[in-house]
């Protein structure tokens, strides 16, 4: 029914089956988007916030995503800047997951804060010394730079690409690209950095507090280090999770593995600092303020495996597995260590976010436990849900894999 | 990280052995700022409450059993983990007694200062404040009620400030040195034991000058920094000792000062 519109020499599923993919996701989409509508008539007082925990699920999910979607600027600059070719491979695959990434990440701040009315406030009243302020900045001007991304594949829709000015335009947007591909570099670098300041900076907080170079933590170099450690990684197991789905071959292993190595290398050089930054925190900033490495974990849901959980199993393993080309080059060790490491990272940005804030600092104060509640999950559900399905769409009906035709003769 | 310093310094020096935890302090404080009652206030963790009192304890049984009241306001810190986080500068220290700001009107209710406050002085708005009917004709005229979504603190009671330093205009002083109990937040006015004392804490003619340096005088969790204006007073080792963390060494006083 839609064949015309798939990309030259392709299969794709029924219309039929498409629709009822479509219309399975649309339901957990439209749940979500209740949520967001209940959220904004009533206010966050729907969700399972509190005056301790102002922020949760929320925000840990802004981070992981953004951190996840990092692919797209860190391949961008391989591919464009450092012309690493066989990068064009996954290029496209890249921008649509950062575009996703990073405009969910943006809807979700939009229903966090308490006045969603003021948003525009971050560019109106600038603190140019909140971390914060750099990262509403860098965010929104590199989701304008993914959209200038991602239109020229859109303008390369078969249909759409028979008219001349579109072709022309998505032509010229192409030869120009290393441009955009070198600010959104440039703006990815700082807010990465900026989301890792934002923690750093926080002198109340023993768990988060770093002291650091000039006027950056070294939680800024850390996350701007791990999210381009697990973001083309993160490409990689999108685009392995569409091929199970699909049943088609997108991409060669062996770009696979390149990304693999990418990351990989980019892991190993952060647990490296990471490993240095967690060891000078316990043994000389901790003490520092009259606290002890014990001090900053409790229970079970607070507990330090989470810490191991994070640096070792989720940080060390898979920088070892990624960085040894026997292991890199077995896909389901490539994947294993690719699952890995995005646990890792996410639940880096989860202990930084709750467990920094869980904790008493007040000597007479006692940890507190937070749940997100129904709206929270169904809205972040939501993201995921538009995620599947710009990415679906994407997949059907445009030329997002150069060497599909190649790959599944 | 250096404190900010103003010529005059708003300070508050309360007395814990003073303090019976009677509540009264929390009350005016809610009565004073146009706090409105919440319909379900269970959730203590999403109530207003600028002044806060925690109960301590030194955890022994029987007779050595010991209990204490601590009053948290706002530290007003000299060197405030809120302000410079807040991306739209909607709180700042900028005036002179260095008192705290937090502009409603330009607050987006990101949060962020909550998260960066030890203190957990800061309070979010989760609803649109509802007065019971009747009740409106009791609010003070002074001060701005607040909209869902923007978060508060305490702010020392800035409108008397501002009355303090009208009245000295007009009886021909000079406002910026006001007399010692010119200016005093309704929780020090109203505490019945004279736990609470407020003043200049650099000006010698004002009680707390000398309440603040005393032997027994300390501040929340000084080795973070923050440098508060507020001060705490007890002869008791123990309640002294739960105004900081001393877990690393398990002296009080012992561990060095970050920068």
């Amino acid at each position: 029914m839609d064949r015309a519109l798939f990309p030259d020499g392709v299969e794709r599923c029924s219309f039929g089956k498409f629709v009822l993919w479509m219309g399975f996701i649309s339901a957990f989409f439209l749940f979500g988007l209740y949520a967001m509508l209940l959220i904004f008539a009533k206010g966050i007082v729907v969700t399972g916030l509190d005056n301790y925990f102002g922020f949760g699920l929320w925000i840990t999910f802004d981070l992981a995503v953004i951190a996840l979607g990092a692919g797209a600027f860190f391949t961008g600059f391989l591919k464009y800047i450092l012309k690493i070719d066989q990068l064009k491979n996954i290029i496209n695959l890249t921008v649509i997951v950062g575009f996703i990434c990073y405009s969910g990440a943006m809807l979700v701040l939009t229903m966090d804060i308490g006045q969603p009315i003021r948003a525009w406030f971050g560019y109106w009243h600038p603190n140019v010394h909140s971390m914060l302020t750099e990262v509403i900045f860098c965010i929104t001007c590199y989701c304008l730079v993914l959209v200038i991304e991602f239109v020229p594949l859109i303008l390369e829709q078969k249909q759409l690409n028979k008219i001349p000015f579109l072709h022309h335009l998505a032509h010229n947007m192409h030869v120009n690209m290393a441009l955009f591909a070198g600010i959104g570099a440039f703006l990815s670098t700082f807010h990465q950095g900026s989301l890792g300041g934002m923690y750093g900076v926080l002198i109340g907080r023993p768990y988060a507090f770093r002291e650091g170079f000039f006027i950056w933590p070294w939680t800024f170099f850390l996350f701007v280090l791990s999210a381009v450690g697990c973001g083309p990684i993160f490409t990689v197991l999108c685009c392995t999770l569409m091929e199970k789905m699909t049943g088609r071959k997108l991409v060669d292993f062996k770009t696979k593995a390149l990304m693999g190595k990418i990351a990989g290398t980019m892991l190993t050089v952060y647990i490296f600092f990471k490993i240095l930054d967690t060891w000078a925190w316990a043994n000389n900033y901790l003490p520092s303020v009259g606290m002890t490495f014990d001090q900053m974990f409790h229970g079970m849901i607070y507990g330090k495996w989470l810490m191991f959980s994070e640096i070792i199993l989720c940080g060390l393993v898979p920088a070892i597995m990624l960085i040894t080309p026997s292991i890199r080059n077995n896909p389901t060790m490539l994947y294993t260590a690719g699952i890995l490491d995005c646990i890792g990272v996410s639940l880096n940005r989860y202990l930084f976010t709750v467990q920094s804030i869980a904790m008493p600092i007040l000597p007479f104060d006692n940890w507190q436990f937070y749940a997100p509640n129904w709206a929270e999950w169904a809205t972040s559900g939501m993201i995921v849900a538009y995620g599947i399905l710009v990415m679906s769409l994407s997949y059907r009906y445009l030329p997002v894999f150069p060497q599909e035709r190649g790959l599944n003769k | 990280m250096k404190a900010k310093e103003f010529n005059i310094k708003w300070g508050m020096v309360i007395d814990l052995d003073k303090c019976t935890g009677c509540g009264a302090c929390m009350t005016a404080c809610q009565v004073e700022n146009n706090i409105a009652p919440m319909v379900d206030a269970s959730n203590k963790l999403r109530t207003l409450s600028w002044m806060l009192v925690y109960e301590l304890s030194n955890k022994k049984s029987g007779a050595e059993a010991e209990v204490a009241y601590l009053p948290r306001p706002c530290m007003q810190c000299g060197n405030p983990a809120c302000v410079p986080v807040c991306p739209v500068i909607a709180t700042d220290k900028n005036e002179e007694g260095g008192i705290v700001s937090q502009i409603y009107p330009r607050c987006i209710g990101c949060r962020y200062c909550m998260a960066a406050c030890p203190y957990h002085a800061r309070y979010f708005n989760w609803e649109d404040p509802i007065f019971p009917k009747g009740m409106e004709k009791a609010l003070s005229p002074n001060t701005s009620a607040r909209p869902r979504g923007v978060v508060e603190k305490c702010n020392f009671c800035h409108t008397r400030l501002m009355k303090a330093k009208d009245k000295a205009r007009q009886d021909g002083g000079n406002p910026e040195a006001l007399a010692d109990g010119a200016y005093m937040p309704a929780c020090a006015e109203i505490c019945p034991t004279g736990a609470i004392s407020f003043g200049d804490v650099k000006n010698k003619e004002h009680k707390v000058f000398e309440l603040a340096q005393g032997k027994d005088a300390y501040r929340l969790l000084e080795k973070l920094g923050l440098n508060p204006q507020v001060y705490y007073v007890s002869k008791r080792e123990w309640v002294r000792k739960l105004g900081d963390n001393y877990a690393a060494t398990g002296k009080p006083g012992a561990a060095k000062k970050h920068s």
